[in-house]
């Protein structure tokens, strides 16, 4: 594959439009279909596909697997602590209310909050998992 | 129209179950696999369940056919036929039974007043915009009035992806102490996918 001129072209063409269109899938989760997992998982295919087109190696140069290791638990940690930054806020455990001077702002931002924490932890886990099973060889 | 074109995809996701459970070529039940993934998109779509079809997508037809096309690449190509035990299948078909004789006592399906959909989900479908301001219900109950699930759920991702991370990793590792000129770089193993 590495010589196929056309699947090379195509995936170099392609490839800002798959991440934006993930790109947009988060952010307008709050009114159309989608959410972090969702643009996490096609954040990933993206990344998949260059790496099935062009290699590993230049992949793990723009995406080094250690990034993708502090991704998986910075996610997840971004999530916990929305919880605790509305504790400390007077609010219960990931009660985004009072995250802003009214109600619906602080769910707006709760929200994001939460679903930026799922999409890292989503986009590094699927890239993490395939760089182990591809990366395993024979 | 709608449940025409919900038919046709449904048949052919039977034909293409039947051809996995026929084909002995691994490579060729991995594509079929593919394909299964892109019929329950468009199924998925029909339904107007578009976030589960981008998860589809994304997940069944990308990622797993890569991983699964990778284990392929370091198996044989062909499945081994193992020797026939008459026992086995028939255990089987007396688990299905049992369980498609327990899917009568479940509730039924497209009713709106069932107590199972009247509960909560009503409050959720009328309070979600006043409540958070967030027009897709879907995004308000998984973030905001389930947040605790979600966070279950991100926590099993990330727990699963370090499982995977230390059990092949850490072999690789392990196998480099012993012989450093076994360079396993990664561009060959991916070329080597076809």
């Amino acid at each position: 594959m590495k010589f196929d001129i056309i699947a090379r072209v195509s995936v170099k063409m392609f490839l800002p439009f798959i991440l934006l269109f993930g790109l947009y899938i988060q952010f307008h989760g709050d009114y159309g279909p989608g959410g972090g997992f969702q643009a996490g998982v096609i954040i990933a295919s993206a990344i998949i596909i260059y790496a099935l087109v062009f290699g590993l190696f230049p992949v793990h140069q723009i995406v080094p697997l250690r990034y993708l290791r502090l991704m998986m638990s910075a996610g997840v940690l971004i999530y916990l602590s929305t919880g605790i930054l509305t504790m400390i806020l007077g609010g219960n455990y990931l009660e985004y209310s009072v995250l802003a001077h009214d109600q619906i702002h602080g769910q707006e931002w709760g929200i994001f909050f939460v679903e930026t924490g799922v999409l890292i932890t989503v986009t590094g886990t699927m890239t993490g998992i395939f760089y182990a099973f591809v990366g395993r060889g024979r | 129209m709608q449940s025409i074109i919900g038919m046709v995809l449904m048949t052919l996701l039977a034909v293409v179950m039947i051809g996995i459970i026929r084909l002995r070529n691994l490579f060729a039940v991995v594509i079929f696999g593919g394909i299964y993934s892109l019929l329950m998109v468009g199924l998925l779509l029909v339904l107007d369940a578009v976030d589960v079809a981008m998860t589809e997508a994304a997940v069944g037809g990308g990622l797993s056919t890569v991983l699964m096309l990778s284990v392929l690449y370091s198996t044989k190509e062909e499945e081994i036929r193992l020797v026939r035990m008459r026992a086995f299948p028939l255990f089987f078909m007396v688990v299905t039974g049992v369980l498609i004789f327990a899917t009568w006592d479940l509730l039924p399906l497209a009713i709106a007043d069932l107590p199972s959909h009247t509960h909560v989900s009503a409050y959720y479908l009328d309070n979600s915009l006043k409540d958070t301001g967030v027009p897709n219900v879907v995004t308000s109950v998984l973030a905001s009035y389930r947040g605790y699930d979600t966070l279950g759920e991100v926590t099993v991702i990330f727990a699963a992806g370090i499982a995977v991370l230390v059990l092949l990793q850490g072999s690789r590792i392990a196998k480099k102490k012993v012989s450093r000129s076994d360079s396993i770089s990664g561009s060959d193993s991916v070329s080597g996918l076809e």
